[in-house]
This record gives C-alpha cells, structure tokens and sequence, in this order.
C-alpha cells in the first residue's frame, strides 16, 4: 500500500481518536483502530517505518 | 452405484459433503466492485470478489469478470487477466500473481501443528494463449512457509482442469483468529528473486521455491481465465461444489459490501440523513452492515449530496463488526437539509 498521508479523526464529543483518515493508493479511507483491519496494521507498519499520523484537527 | 454415492465414495471419511471448499467464490460470480478494471499495475481486488491480483513493475493488466467458461461444468463465470502492456525481461522483483487470502479460524479442522494434519487438494479450471508450467503456492501465513507446485497449460485456449495435493502440516499450527490463514497463489509471471531454485513439493520457508518462469507478461494479449476454484480436505479433487449466489454473495460480503448508486438507481441505494437542522449542530446516521464483517471495516465514502452541510466526506464516530456510525455538522437553518453518501466497507484480509 502506498500511504501519502495520515491524520486521526476524534469523535462528535471530542473525547477520543475514533479513526485514522488516510489517503492510500490515491483514496481517502476512514480507517478504524483495528488492528485486524488490513489498512490499519499497514499504517502501523507505516508508522514503525518512521512516518507520523498527524493529530486530529 | 447411485451419483450421490460415488460422491460420498470418492470423498470418503476425509471431509464433509458440502461446505468442502475453503475458497469463496470460487466460480467468480460475484462481484460486486465491478466486473472490469484496467491498466492494472499494483495490488487490488480488480473484479470478482476475494480475488487479488498482486502485480509489481511487470505490465499493465485489464481484469475482468468472464463469461468464456468451460463447457458442460455449470458455469457462468470466469476471472479473466489480460495483458495490455508487456513487459518481456521481470527484472528480479517483478510479478503478475492471482491469489485469495483465506482467513485463519475457517481453516481450524485442518488441524495443522497436530499430528493429524490434514492434506488439501487445490483443483481449478484454467485456460490460456500461452501454454507452459506455471507455479501455484498455498502459504501458510502464521508460518511464513510455502508450498509450492507446478501445473502445466498443454494447449493453448483450451480449458483444462487442474489437481494439485498439498501435504498436511504436522508442525505448525494456524492461528483460530480472523487473520490470514492461507494465501492460495497462481504466478503468472515473476523475476528471479522468486523462480530461482527447485520447488520441493514440501512446506519451506523458501521464498524463491518456484521452479518456472512463464511469463504470461511478455506479449500485449496474453491472457489467462479461472474458475471453478475449489481447496478442499483430502487428497483427492471432488466435484465442484456449486453454491447459490445469496450464499456465495453473504460469503463475500464478510469482507466486502458497499451502497454505491448505479445508473438508474442514483437516490436508491446512498445512505440519508436530514431534515431539520440547526447550523451549527451535528447530524447523526448508523449504517448496519449486511452481514457482519471479519473486522471493522475501512469506509471510503462516494457519491455525495447535500443541502444545509458543507462538502465533505462525513465524521466516522464509531464503528464495530456491525454497523458504523456517522456525523456531519450543519452550517445552514432549514427544514429541507439532507446528506446523503455512498460507501464502500472493506475488511479484506
């Protein structure tokens, strides 16, 4: 997966980090903390690479 | 001897008699992306679902959802790979690969890592231009090992069926989880960073155990149909297990479902949320999934519309194996808002 950015996205009460908004291969995705989600755990990988998901706005 | 007792015979006391095939969607009917993309060049679900073309600097690829299928066997679709930019030397790391990932807790009764472990048998029909041996793989994922076998096209564009046994694996188990159990390869085309040595027929940790090097790259119009997929328990191939397409379709959408209009169809199938609304305030709507997903999904929205909010994809709020929630603050007063959106939910292993 090609990932080009990354951002966390927080919840309506602004309490918690709900998803990470990430454009990979060219698609905005709204990926869930999972880590058997298969966009997330390359996130992860991506991350441990020494890329930065960005804090929520 | 009655049909359904050859059956039972031919089958003996290896497997069940029906939900034998590990494979979803193994007759490639469902797809519900689409049932064509072109100028393939990297990893994605092309067309029929659960089906994953991997290609890395080696041609441009249009797949597609077939309706060329063997003769007589009850088909009506193929998967079918065509090549529209060649790419005649793979340099080392290049491939044209087809796989689908089985998830790990479905593989559980072939008691991997145990002394009875269990032998599968891979049978598929296949057709091709080009005719010469190409390389098949199951990996076992938790493992990291491969086993790898060859089959060879005899004649060009002629359909034939394919029987592969893989031993059972007494040493290693798979994990009972929603992972990756298995990935089940066909390689179409590869560089010698992955055809190098001689494929043993036994689970290795060798990841250049492929003993071909078909290229099905090397001339635009080189293409390869598959169907009637089936991985199944035992040492021998048995008869196809053709299901229904609700089945095959609920099968699929446990990794998979989108509401996406489509022409005709445009306001029918986007999901809504409206009404009165205050500028300011947020709008709340819940998506229940047809079917439970492996695990949360990731959402791509599409196809939007509105009135009374701002562009925009909405707010994921939460989520789970069922549903997912969205929001999206107004920035109007009326009675008339509304916001609607398409999705795809994708939990692909």
């Amino acid at each position: 997966m090609n990932i080009t950015s990354a951002q966390y996205s927080r919840d309506a009460e602004d309490t918690k980090n709900v998803c990470v908004v990430a454009t990979i291969n060219g698609i905005k995705m709204h990926v869930p903390l999972d880590p058997a989600n298969t966009e997330y755990a390359a996130i992860l990988e991506w991350v441990a690479e020494g890329n930065t998901i960005q804090d929520a706005d | 001897m009655s049909k359904a007792a050859e059956l039972a015979a031919l089958i003996g006391s290896q497997t069940a008699l029906s939900n034998r095939n590990f494979i979803i969607n193994g007759a490639m009917q469902v797809a519900q992306r689409g049932t064509s993309t072109t100028s393939i060049t990297s990893d994605t679900y092309p067309a029929c679902d659960r089906w994953h073309t991997q290609i890395n600097s080696c041609g441009t690829w249009t797949a597609s959802q077939s309706t060329t299928v063997p003769s007589g066997q009850g088909f009506t679709s193929s998967f079918k790979l065509e090549c529209t930019t060649a790419d005649a030397s793979p340099a080392a790391g290049d491939y044209v690969l087809l796989n689908q990932r089985i998830e790990a807790q479905n593989l559980q009764n072939l008691a991997f890592g145990t002394s009875s472990a269990k032998a599968i048998t891979l049978s598929f029909w296949i057709r091709s231009n080009k005719t010469g041996t190409i390389a098949t793989e199951v990996y076992h994922h938790d493992a990291s090992k491969h086993f790898n076998s060859n089959f060879t096209i005899d004649s060009a564009d002629t359909w034939e069926h394919k029987k592969i046994t893989i031993d059972g694996n007494t040493a290693d188990i798979i994990n009972n989880d929603n992972g990756i159990g298995f990935l089940v390869y066909w390689w179409f085309a590869s560089g010698s960073s992955y055809n190098t040595s001689q494929s043993t027929g036994t689970w290795n940790n060798t990841n250049a155990n492929r003993a071909t090097t078909y290229n099905l790259a090397d001339t635009v119009g080189n293409e390869v149909y598959v169907t009637g997929v089936q991985l199944e328990i035992g040492e021998q191939a048995t008869p196809f297990e053709h299901r229904p397409y609700a089945d095959e379709l609920a099968s699929c959408m446990r990794y998979y479902q989108t509401a996406v209009p489509s022409t005709g169809d445009v306001f029918g199938t986007r999901m809504l949320f409206g009404g009165h609304i205050v500028s300011g305030n947020n709008t709340f709507g819940t998506v229940f999934h047809i079917v439970p997903m492996r695990a949360a999904p990731t959402i791509t929205f599409n196809n939007l519309a509105f009135n009374g909010y701002p562009t925009g994809d909405p707010t994921l709020n939460g989520y789970g194996l069922t549903n997912f929630e969205v929001y999206k603050t107004a920035n109007a007063n009326n009675n008339g808002s509304y916001y609607l959106f398409g999705y795809e939910a994708n939990a692909e292993l």
